[in-house]
């Protein structure tokens, strides 16, 4: 089977510090995995190399079995590779049914018309709704973004994400920063995600990676440790002693 | 269906939001008003009608800033280089090929174009500071270079001698600046109808999004640098309008149409009436010739004194510019009942 997302010896260094140590990945079709790590392992640099934010010093990238390494990042989303941010990346001023029509008239290649209203695209603004009804964000359609709680602004975040249908989607910690109370409503649209996308979510909160994952990396220093299902990795040693290890004895 | 329905509905079907949405764009009566002001204008102030012109061309060299500015938020101190382009393109045309006017326009607009298309593929892969002193030293060289070329531009002494032909071959430009007056005034006008388009078309949509995040813009798969140029090179186009038009009706071209100082100037009026709102352009510019006219009058060196407490005013206790006042001002009346 075509892994949904691959990558073959993928290095990066800053200068002297390597970043990415020869990382071989695969993230298959449909898949819940997740990738976990103590700070500074390079789980976000990881994520820039994937979406093209950053170059790799080699190696090379696979979605759906084409290699995309040295396509631009708006190539990549074209190809079906969508992505949130760890701290919200958001249009902050413009409503929320908006930011996630901006998403929906990129992917129709709408996005750079010029000699049209914006509203006549009737359909693609009904989509964006549609999509944000199902995340139960349809009372908020014309709040600016900046006027939700956090929680919130972080489901518009997964709105705008899958407003690009992606067949590969990245989730860097989709819970980060939200008040405990919240974090549910979050769990919940992960979980309820549609099952033909693959999924790799990066995250500390490990309750939240070992009720989602089927499937856990673990990487250390820029180099995968180990890879497992959930059950494995709780069970290996050297992940308890570099990682889970501040947990069980804490 | 690309997402599994929560097992609980709770949000009725509800479209106003679409709705709402769609008809964003529809023209809203206050709109008009610029353009009664504007005809009115010609009929009450008919001995103002050569500072009118100039206030129109203003407004229409205002509203190609607004477009990189306030949409997009490429911050440049340059647009006088496309302006100026603009402006000795319509006076070289006029001087040496023909005095015909609308011809002339189309000159000026592609001279700037192309101007603002290869310095945009250049400066736009900077930010900030970087993209800022860019413009400057752009329209530095671009100066230089038209006093230094005095074969061709008449170097200090600017582009002296211009007839310009009757606009159809029907309506001579009039000592009273009758004609220069309409003839700004149509151009405007063709240029609002377009400029308000592209605000309201997804592509203006998408220039906003990317002054409001450009991360998210690259992360939903938008060409921003495309986007970027397309638009600077179509703010270049309408800077050069504004310049042709100035050169048509006032049939000279001088060193000071690439001016540092008319392109600080061009971002005072913008900010004065209000950036990112289209409408701005029209107050802002219309303020600050009308307020430089009468000023001018009591005192031609003291006025910058004023304009300067006024730019300090609206830049500490009004962000929004003069229309950001009067949107606060309209949601105070409507609040009480």
């Amino acid at each position: 089977m075509i892994p949904a997302l691959e990558t073959i010896g993928l290095k990066k260094s800053f200068g002297a510090l390597p970043v990415a140590n020869d990382i071989n990945f695969r993230l298959a079709p449909g898949a819940r995995h997740a990738l976990i790590g103590p700070n500074g392992a390079g789980k976000t640099t990881f994520i820039n190399l994937i979406t093209g934010r950053l170059e790799p010093s080699a190696g090379e990238i696979k979605l759906g079995g084409a290699e995309i390494t040295r396509l631009s990042q708006s190539g990549r989303v074209k190809r079906g590779l969508g992505r949130t941010f760890q701290i919200n990346t958001l249009f902050k001023g413009l409503s929320v049914l908006e930011n996630v029509t901006m998403a929906v008239s990129e992917r129709h290649g709408a996005g750079g018309d010029m000699f049209r209203f914006a509203g006549s695209r009737r359909d693609l603004v009904e989509e964006a709704y549609d999509l944000l009804e199902r995340l139960r964000l349809g009372n908020d359609a014309l709040l600016p973004v900046k006027e939700l709680p956090y929680g919130k602004q972080r489901l518009v975040e997964i709105a705008i994400a899958l407003g690009l249908r992606p067949s590969v989607l990245l989730l860097d910690e989709p819970a980060a920063g939200v008040p405990s109370a919240e974090t549910e409503i979050i769990l919940n649209v992960i979980e309820n995600l549609p099952g033909d996308i693959a999924v790799l979510i990066i995250e500390h909160d490990m309750d939240l990676v070992f009720r989602f994952a089927k499937k856990i990396t673990v990487l250390v220093q820029g180099a995968v440790l180990v890879e497992g299902t959930p059950a494995e990795i709780a069970a290996d040693a050297r992940v308890r002693e570099v990682y889970l290890g501040e947990h069980s004895h804490g | 269906m690309i997402f599994k329905r929560p097992s609980s509905s709770d949000s009725a079907p509800s479209d106003s939001a679409v709705e709402q949405m769609v008809r964003s764009h529809r023209l809203r009566p206050l709109e008009l008003l610029p353009w009664i002001v504007v005809v009115g204008a010609y009929f009450v102030f008919p001995e103002y009608l050569p500072l009118g012109s100039q206030i129109l061309i203003m407004i229409l060299f205002a509203i190609s800033l607004d477009l990189i500015l306030g949409y997009a938020g490429i911050i440049t101190l340059g647009h006088s280089a496309l302006f100026g382009v603009g402006a000795y393109a319509a006076g070289i045309y006029a001087l040496h090929v023909t005095g015909e006017p609308l011809s002339g326009l189309v000159v000026a607009a592609v001279a700037a174009g192309i101007v603002g298309f290869v310095s945009g593929l250049v400066i736009l892969r900077t930010h900030g500071l970087t993209l800022l002193m860019l413009t400057l030293a752009i329209t530095f060289l671009i100066a230089e270079l038209a006093n230094k070329a005095g074969f061709i531009t008449g170097g200090a002494d600017g582009l002296q001698g211009i007839a310009m032909q009757e606009i159809f071959g029907q309506f001579r430009f009039d000592m009273f600046g009758r004609t220069a007056y309409v003839y700004s005034a149509v151009v405007l006008f063709l240029v609002w109808l377009f400029a308000r388009l592209l605000v309201h078309s997804p592509f203006g949509r998408s220039l906003t999004g990317i002054r409001e995040n450009v991360t998210r813009m690259h992360a939903i798969g938008t060409p921003v640098r495309k986007r970027l140029v397309t638009v600077y090179t179509i703010s270049a186009m309408l800077a050069g309008l504004a310049g042709g038009l100035l050169t048509h009706t006032t049939q000279f071209v001088g060193l000071s149409v690439l001016s540092f100082e008319r392109s600080g100037e061009i971002v005072i009026m913008l900010i004065l009436g209000g950036i990112g709102r289209l409408y701005g352009a029209f107050v802002g510019a219309a303020v600050y010739m009308i307020a430089q006219d009468e000023l001018a009058k009591a005192d031609p060196v003291f006025w910058y004194f004023w304009i300067g407490l006024l730019l300090v005013l609206i830049v500490m206790f009004a962000r929004g510019g003069i229309l950001g006042l009067v949107d606060q001002a309209l949601r105070l009346v409507r609040r009480k009942p």
